[in-house]
């Protein structure tokens, strides 16, 4: 296995995000300008549900913000993980205790041995990836501004939570 | 987990960025004709704005017929995102200024176009931005030529008019040695021929006026970038520190791969204001679903003429790099090995005044000053284009006073022969 197998073909990627509703978002920070909080927000723009999840803060983004995984009190689709590789084995443990379905590793949060066991626990996991940039390049966004979205197909795009 | 199919060229020059459209359904991609996009709320707006969602809001930055012209050169140079822009000259600038200011260098080919001679020797040279040009076919040139003030080393892969064949991963080499960026101007041969990125290119820009529209109807062009080029490696704080020319993004960090696109777009397109109409866009995107059996057809005629040329009376000398025996052969087979593109030039007997004559002699094939229409064209560039130069300076840049250049068209070729050999007897009158 390498980094590639678990970084989701075009399938994959759009039934993730198409099931996802809750999204706890590992590492997110208040500032407006980090990629967490860029991301983040655009994924609550977009329809989801965004919970928090960092000990140094109350509430990001108009959300209650808890100190880890275990901690919230709802169900929760997708554990989304701004957090260095290192800091992953014990998120991956609330991952598969809070029974979320995904767990997605953002860009440069790679473990080889976490993505294999997430997945062996049955786990979805995608790895090295961007929620935002994975959403806008296959339900519409990135299109907009010419990148190169490697979708082709006779249907129109299905534009979710938007 | 599968693999995501990989599309073949000719599929992605039909397919690429045109799923039908979402509003309407429609399977032919419509041209979105409007200056301007409503905003949902003044929070949608403020969103827009600050980049933290995607989405039109003034055509001249984004535009959703030019989206998908973007996407799909994007896609046929196997880059990460392309960039419209409203001609070659636009796309050069642009792509260029998008990375340099006051005090910067560039080394380039000394056989550039001649518009893009005139930004780099004279447009940029008044903002105190210098070139240094160089033996376009020696990566040692580009090398000796590299100064620590050097953002960018910038060359053409089939260079007009002397239909030179670029040394790309030669010359790539140079550049990230220095750790700047290959800038590839890949009009002649078309992502269809030659793929600048495969040999390590980092950034593409075209003149969309010719092959990649192939008709004559329509000025435009593109640049892409590879996605691959480490900004953060310095000498690019533009693209890393907090912009001043956009709400203090930094681009690097929030676009990554697409960040350089992303600037260009935002800093400079957005301002200097060359944005390609989307009715434009429309006609190139209809003119790129068949480039790959337009380009074979150029090609081969070319090849024919080039070797009908060589064995004609009146003809001292051709040049074309798919010729064998040809200077550049060997580059060609290398880097264009499908074709060496439609253009072509020879030297015709009775130098200058032979050349006017026998520009005024064709019958059908067309006398202008573009290249890559579906018609055959011709020019006698010391008579036009390099008149204003005396004889010294027109072999200096190239332009030998009996060259004749050719952009063979599709035409049936044994038409394009027989008014090639009528008009080569009427010169010599």
């Amino acid at each position: 296995m390498n980094v590639d197998d678990f970084r989701g073909d075009i399938p994959t990627l759009q039934r993730v995000l198409g099931n996802a509703r809750t999204i706890a978002v590992v590492g997110l920070s208040r500032n407006w300008e980090r990629p967490s909080n860029f991301a983040a927000k655009y994924m609550q723009e977009h329809g989801y549900r965004i919970i928090p999840v960092n000990p140094v803060y109350d509430e990001v983004l108009g959300e209650r913000c808890y100190k880890d995984l275990t901690e919230i009190p709802e169900p929760v689709d997708m554990v989304d993980v701004f957090r260095k590789p290192a800091d992953l084995p014990p998120i991956l443990e609330q991952t598969l205790a809070i029974g979320a379905k995904t767990l997605w590793l953002q860009i440069g949060v790679i473990d080889l041995a976490v993505a294999e066991r997430a997945r062996a626990a049955g786990l979805e996991v995608v790895m090295d990836r961007c929620v935002k940039i994975e959403h806008a390049r296959l339900f519409g966004g990135l299109n907009f501004v010419g990148v190169n979205t490697r979708v082709i197909s006779s249907h129109r795009m299905k534009t979710i939570h938007n | 987990m599968a693999k995501d199919h990989e599309f073949g060229f000719e599929t992605l020059c039909l397919h690429a960025g045109a799923l039908p459209d979402p509003a309407t359904a429609s399977r032919v991609t419509p041209i979105y004709q409007t200056s301007s996009y409503v905003f949902d709320s003044a929070d949608h707006a403020a969103s827009l704005f600050n980049l933290q969602t995607f989405g039109n809001i003034y055509t001249r930055i984004s535009n959703p017929t030019t989206a998908v012209f973007e996407e799909r050169m994007a896609a046929l140079e196997n880059g990460r995102a392309g960039l419209a822009v409203s001609s070659g000259m636009a796309a050069s600038t642009i792509a260029l200024l998008t990375l340099l200011e006051q005090g910067d260098h560039i080394v380039a080919a000394r056989t550039l176009y001649g518009g893009t001679h005139s930004l780099l020797d004279f447009n940029f040279k008044r903002f105190g931005i210098e070139a240094t040009l160089v033996d376009a076919d020696d990566p040692a040139a580009y090398a000796a030529a590299i100064r620590p003030n050097t953002k960018v080393v910038y060359a053409e892969t089939i260079g007009n008019p002397v239909i030179n064949v670029l040394d790309i991963a030669g010359v790539a080499d140079v550049a990230h040695d220095a750790g700047v960026p290959l800038m590839i101007d890949n009009t002649f041969p078309t992502p269809y021929l030659c793929r600048p990125f495969d040999w390590g290119a980092d950034i593409v820009i075209h003149s969309a006026t010719k092959f990649l529209g192939g008709h004559g109807t329509t000025i435009g062009g593109v640049i892409v970038e590879s996605g691959k080029f480490p900004w953060d490696n310095g000498k690019f704080p533009g693209m890393t520190e907090p912009s001043a020319g956009y709400h203090g993004v930094r681009f690097y960090e929030t676009f990554g791969d697409f960040g350089y696109s992303m600037r260009a777009r935002l800093e400079q397109l957005r301002v200097l204001g060359s944005a390609l109409s989307p009715f434009n866009s429309f006609l190139l995107l209809q003119g790129i679903e068949t480039l790959p059996v337009r380009m074979d057809r150029h090609c081969a005629n070319a090849l024919a003429v080039a070797q009908y040329l060589v064995d004609h009376p009146l003809v001292e000398w051709v040049r074309y790099p798919g010729l064998a025996g040809d200077p550049y052969y060997a580059l060609a087979q290398k880097y264009v090995p499908k074709g060496a593109s439609g253009i072509l030039s020879f030297g015709i007997r009775g130098g200058q005044a032979a050349g006017a004559r026998f520009i005024e002699s064709v019958q059908f094939l067309s006398h202008l000053a573009n290249v890559g229409d579906a018609k055959t064209l011709v020019i006698h560039p010391a008579s036009t284009t390099h008149r204003q130069m005396s004889e010294e300076q027109q072999i200096a840049a190239g332009v030998a006073p009996d060259m004749v250049r050719l952009s063979v068209g599709l035409e049936t070729l044994d038409d394009i022969l027989w008014d090639l050999d009528q008009a080569l007897h009427q010169s010599q009158r």
